[in-house]
């Protein structure tokens, strides 16, 4: 295997013919053939992709190709790719195929990137250690007796094991950052809107965002530049122009960091909290101003989250009926029965639990003091943020207040489980965007990410910083 | 109704709403098509869609929101109406609740008492339709997903309405405004137009509203005047029996003439709307508006004050040109070539709208031009034929669209005013007919007639029928005064 620094040098490689695109396939699907036990993909295109590589080599030989020409990238199985199955790790969509293709997948395609296959996730992209899915766990390749994070679990893992050069993977409330944490990579959430969700199967839509995940910043940017920009088919994107963010991120930028003190009091890991605290000393010995901030309304995040989030999802999961497509119980003989055995039987205990929680907070009387209270707290935690970017440039914390925890530890304790998205939660309530850096390890190897969180739409700043990091920071 | 109570009516009306596309996809919103041909992803509800508002829906119920006197709200917000059945795919109809587009307007009515009363139009939101269950084939239900997303404004009155007669009125006139805003056909038997009703009782005099049913399925005019009556009296019956209404959702059955409970209270959905998170704001600006406005055309009742002022009608005949604006438009185009404005009303209303009724058609595919009547119209008016010839040439006109000018000229049937030649006439027929002559001058003065038909019938109907009679009186009074 011909190695590579990111997918610029890749392609380099490929045009002066050091690398075949062919064997490089070739390589990463005897590989994730190797490493099944892991349980990253659901679906894994062999019959397509040597013969895509074939062309986009030939295109990367003729000088007319795209920007990710030849980056294999997997898909988490959200995402709608046409004729093929999208099942969001669910036994409710296990047969289903999508009749059409996502638009953040089109664009990928358009710029000659390689679609190797979709990748297991929590059902319906709910949960925080990949345990949801119907078709199994995720195992983390840095130990495989912990998870992976989630609920992008198997993205993160494709990544980190080496199985593809980057993913694609969905963050409602930590579903990038916090995996990536886990795995030990590059993880990168956008501002909401910044790229288009149609075709992203919703979870929580004022929510969602589409970002990926990387070995390195260089790869991250061009996938951002690729996938970002209006979309006539969701009117929620932003027609925001978009940097040249793979160019531009080598450019000088010095920030003023801000470390959130609600984001170091009780319930962080001690050595998740000195591995932070000692990379904040490196910072300032490479003369990074950094100070303290607050975020005063951090406590209401997580409530605010559960309620805002299991409220849509009850609603954007109600066309899971099993009326019109998808699994249908076989034994009703009237349709509220068709209704409550096809649910019951084919969607997992967490996405009930949601759905529950979302159903009772949306119900008549208990609307203003749930969901409307939550709207509010909402905005001020956004107020928050808004006022700490006055101060400062970008916000430092730590990803996840743990490393990659053990399988089955938290799987009995929802609330525990929540917890360990209490960082990444207030980035998708604010709408902002958020980077997972792989920044340090723990005495066992196990690896510690840093978050850092910028203005909406300012992926650059974001970005730049991330490269300055990787080029000076983190032993290699 | 038992004098002792009164009603409090209130009518939700739903309009389809004549955009080519549906509210939140491309799909087209032609109606008859092959069942499930309507449809693409988004109106599927398949995962990961979703919704782009069609301005043209904004722009349309904006329309009737001006038309009814409503405030336009500058931001409006789509909200989710959550509950589960097999032809709604997603499990929720995104419609607007607490943010509509049109508030606080009102609508004028006149009752058969000539009493002119106005009623409140509490709010008009934009919404997408259901699809169509079809429950008739055997053990299953068939799902057509057509109409899915096709765009409805929903029009909700104050409860201000008295009577059947009311709301049936204030029903017809909001089916009037969507037909000139061209917005919606108000085709009711179709469904392009579909009318709940929320109906209480109470004693006349009293503040509090009594307990309300809600109505459903009464697809036709008739039916929503019959159902209301009923619901009425049911409830009276109810009430003098010492029996309570209770709150629930009747179904209509137009064949047994009888309402029946759909759903009681306890069984009512609780619909959890929020805001849709998939769809921005709707935001109305003042130079949008300003453009929309002046788009709007001339409402009925303007229309028809117009009518009576400048083409000096009775308010009766304008009240009936204006009822549809294809058919003022007629009447405005036939007095652009005449200036006889009552017989073009007369015409109209007479002859033209009960062919129209008995062909059952509309005006626009009426086979007499505008010109042409006005031409007819003319030919009466200048005495260059009579009534009775322009009645004769009229199946004629209609079969071709022929200008009775030259039907008069081919068939010779220009009238007869020549004094001379009616004199001859007169004169023969009153000589060959002396035992009518006699009568005549005994006193019996009703043979007039018989010799005026004979005139009539000798010069082929194109007499000039005020000179004949004039003549005949002439020579009879000089036979009496001999
Ligand atoms: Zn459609």
């Amino acid at each position: 295997m011909i190695s590579y620094s990111n997918n610029f040098d890749k392609i380099e490689k490929v045009r002066r013919g050091e690398l075949s695109l062919r064997s490089n396939l070739e390589y990463f699907l005897k590989k994730i053939e190797a490493k099944k036990n892991l349980n990253a993909f659901n679906f894994i295109f062999n019959e397509d992709v040597l013969s895509i590589a074939d062309s986009v080599e030939s295109k990367i030989k003729s000088g007319s190709y795209g920007k990710l020409a030849g980056m294999v990238i997997a898909v988490k199985d959200v995402l709608a790719i046409k004729n093929k199955p999208l099942t969001c790790s669910s036994k409710i969509l296990q047969e289903f195929r999508s009749i059409y293709t996502a638009t953040v997948i089109q664009k990928l395609i358009d710029e000659d990137a390689i679609i190797i296959g979709k990748t297991n996730c929590d059902e319906f992209a709910m949960g925080s250690s990949n345990e949801n899915s119907a078709f199994g766990n995720v195992l983390n390749p840095v130990d495989e007796s912990r998870v992976p994070g989630g609920s992008s679990g198997g993205s993160a893992v494709a990544v980190a094991g080496g199985l593809c050069d980057a993913s694609l993977g969905t963050d409602t409330g930590g579903s990038i950052r916090q995996p990536a944490s886990f795995c030990g990579v590059f993880g990168l959430k956008p501002t909401y809107g910044r790229v288009s969700r149609f075709g992203l199967t919703a979870f929580a839509s004022s929510f969602d965002s589409i970002g990926a995940f990387t070995n390195n910043v260089t790869d991250v940017a061009a996938i951002l530049e690729v996938i970002s920009g209006k979309d006539e088919n969701d009117s929620t994107s932003s027609n925001k122009d978009v940097p040249a963010y793979s160019k531009e991120i080598n450019n000088h930028f010095s920030p003023v960091v801000g470390i959130p003190k609600e984001y170091f009091s009780e319930g962080l890991s001690v050595e998740v909290k000195n591995a932070i605290e000692n990379f904040i000393e490196q910072l300032k010995e490479n003369n990074i101003t950094v100070k303290e901030i607050s975020l005063p309304n951090t406590e209401y995040t997580i409530a605010a989250y559960y309620i805002l989030t299991t409220a849509e999802a009850s609603s954007n999961l109600a066309r899971y009926d099993g009326a019109r497509y998808g699994y249908r119980s076989q034994d009703s003989s009237t349709l509220l029965q068709m209704y409550n055995n096809s649910r019951s039987e084919a969607l997992g205990s967490e996405v009930k639990r949601r759905i529950m929680l979302g159903t009772y907070v949306l119900s008549s009387g208990y609307y203003d003091a749930y969901y409307r209270k939550a709207q509010k707290a909402r905005r001020i935690i956004k107020n928050d943020f808004d006022e700490a970017f006055t101060q400062v440039d970008l916000i430092l914390t730590p990803t996840s207040p743990t490393v990659a925890f053990k399988i089955g530890e938290k799987s009995s304790d929802p609330l525990e489980m929540y917890l360990s998205d209490i960082y990444t939660t207030s980035a998708n309530l604010a709408g902002i965007p958020g980077i997972n850096i792989p920044a340090a390890k723990d005495k066992d190897g196990l690896p510690i990410g840093i978050q850092l969180l910028s203005p909406q739409f300012a992926e650059l700043n974001l970005l730049k910083f991330s490269y300055f990091i990787e080029k000076n920071l983190l032993n290699k | 109704m038992d004098a002792k109570y009164e009603a409090v009516i209130g009518l939700e009306v739903h309009a389809q709403l004549l955009t080519t596309s549906k509210v939140f996809c491309g799909c087209s919103t032609k109606f008859g098509n092959e069942p499930n041909t309507n449809v693409c992803p988004i109106c599927l509800g398949h995962p990961g869609v979703l919704p782009v508002l069609n301005k043209k829906v904004v722009e349309f119920t904006t329309l009737m929101g001006l038309a009814t006197n409503c405030k336009i709200n500058s931001k409006s917000v789509f909200a989710r109406k959550n509950y589960f059945y097999p032809d709604l795919p997603k499990g929720y109809q995104i419609s607007q609740y607490e943010l509509p587009i049109c508030e606080h307007g009102w609508i004028e009515v006149t009752t058969t008492d000539k009493e002119k009363r106005k009623i409140g139009i509490t709010r008009i939101h934009m919404e997408e339709d259901a699809g169509k269950s079809i429950h008739d084939r055997g053990n299953e239900t068939l799902v057509d997903v057509n109409r899915c997303g096709v765009p409805l404004m929903e029009i909700v009155s104050e409860p201000e309405l008295k009577t059947a007669e009311e709301a049936y009125l204030y029903l017809s006139k909001i089916r009037q405004i969507v037909r000139y805003l061209g917005i919606c056909d108000g085709n009711m038997e179709e469904g392009s137009l579909r009318c709940d009703a929320n109906i209480s009782i109470r004693l006349k005099g009293d503040s509090v509203l009594g307990t309300k049913t809600e109505i459903k399925n009464m697809n036709s005019f008739r039916n929503v005047e019959r159902a209301i009556n009923y619901e009425i009296e049911r409830q009276i019956d109810l009430v003098e029996n010492n029996e309570r209404v209770v709150q629930e959702t009747l179904l209509w059955n137009a064949d047994l003439n009888e309402a029946f409970s759909m759903r009681s209270k306890e069984e009512a959905h609780d619909y959890r709307y929020f805001p849709d998170p998939d769809l921005m704001p709707v935001f109305v600006d003042d130079i949008w508006l300003k453009n929309i406005s002046a788009s709007l055309p001339e409402l009925p009742d303007i229309k028809k004050e117009r009518f009576v002022r400048q083409y000096l009608l009775p308010v009766y005949d304008a009240e009936i040109l204006t009822q549809s604006k294809p058919i003022a438009d007629y009447y405005e185009k036939v007095v652009s070539y005449t200036d006889d404005f009552k017989s073009a009303s007369n015409w109209i209303m007479g002859d033209v709208l009960k062919i129209l009724n008995e062909e059952k058609k509309e005006i626009p595919n009426f086979s007499i031009s505008p010109e042409f009547l006005a031409e007819l119209i003319n030919l009466i008016k200048s005495g260059a034929i009579s009534g009775k010839i322009a009645k004769d040439i009229f199946p004629e006109m209609l079969a071709g669209n022929i200008s009775p000018a030259a039907i008069v000229k081919k068939k010779n049937l220009l009238q007869v005013s020549d004094v001379k030649v009616i004199e001859k006439t007169v004169d023969e027929i009153l000589s060959s007919h002396p035992q009518e002559v006699e009568e005549y001058l005994s006193g019996k003065e009703k043979v007039i007639g018989f010799f005026i038909g004979r005139i009539m019938k000798q010069t082929a109907g194109k007499a000039n029928p005020q000179i004949a009679n004039k003549i005949l009186h002439e020579k009879l009074n000089s036979l009496k005064n001999n």
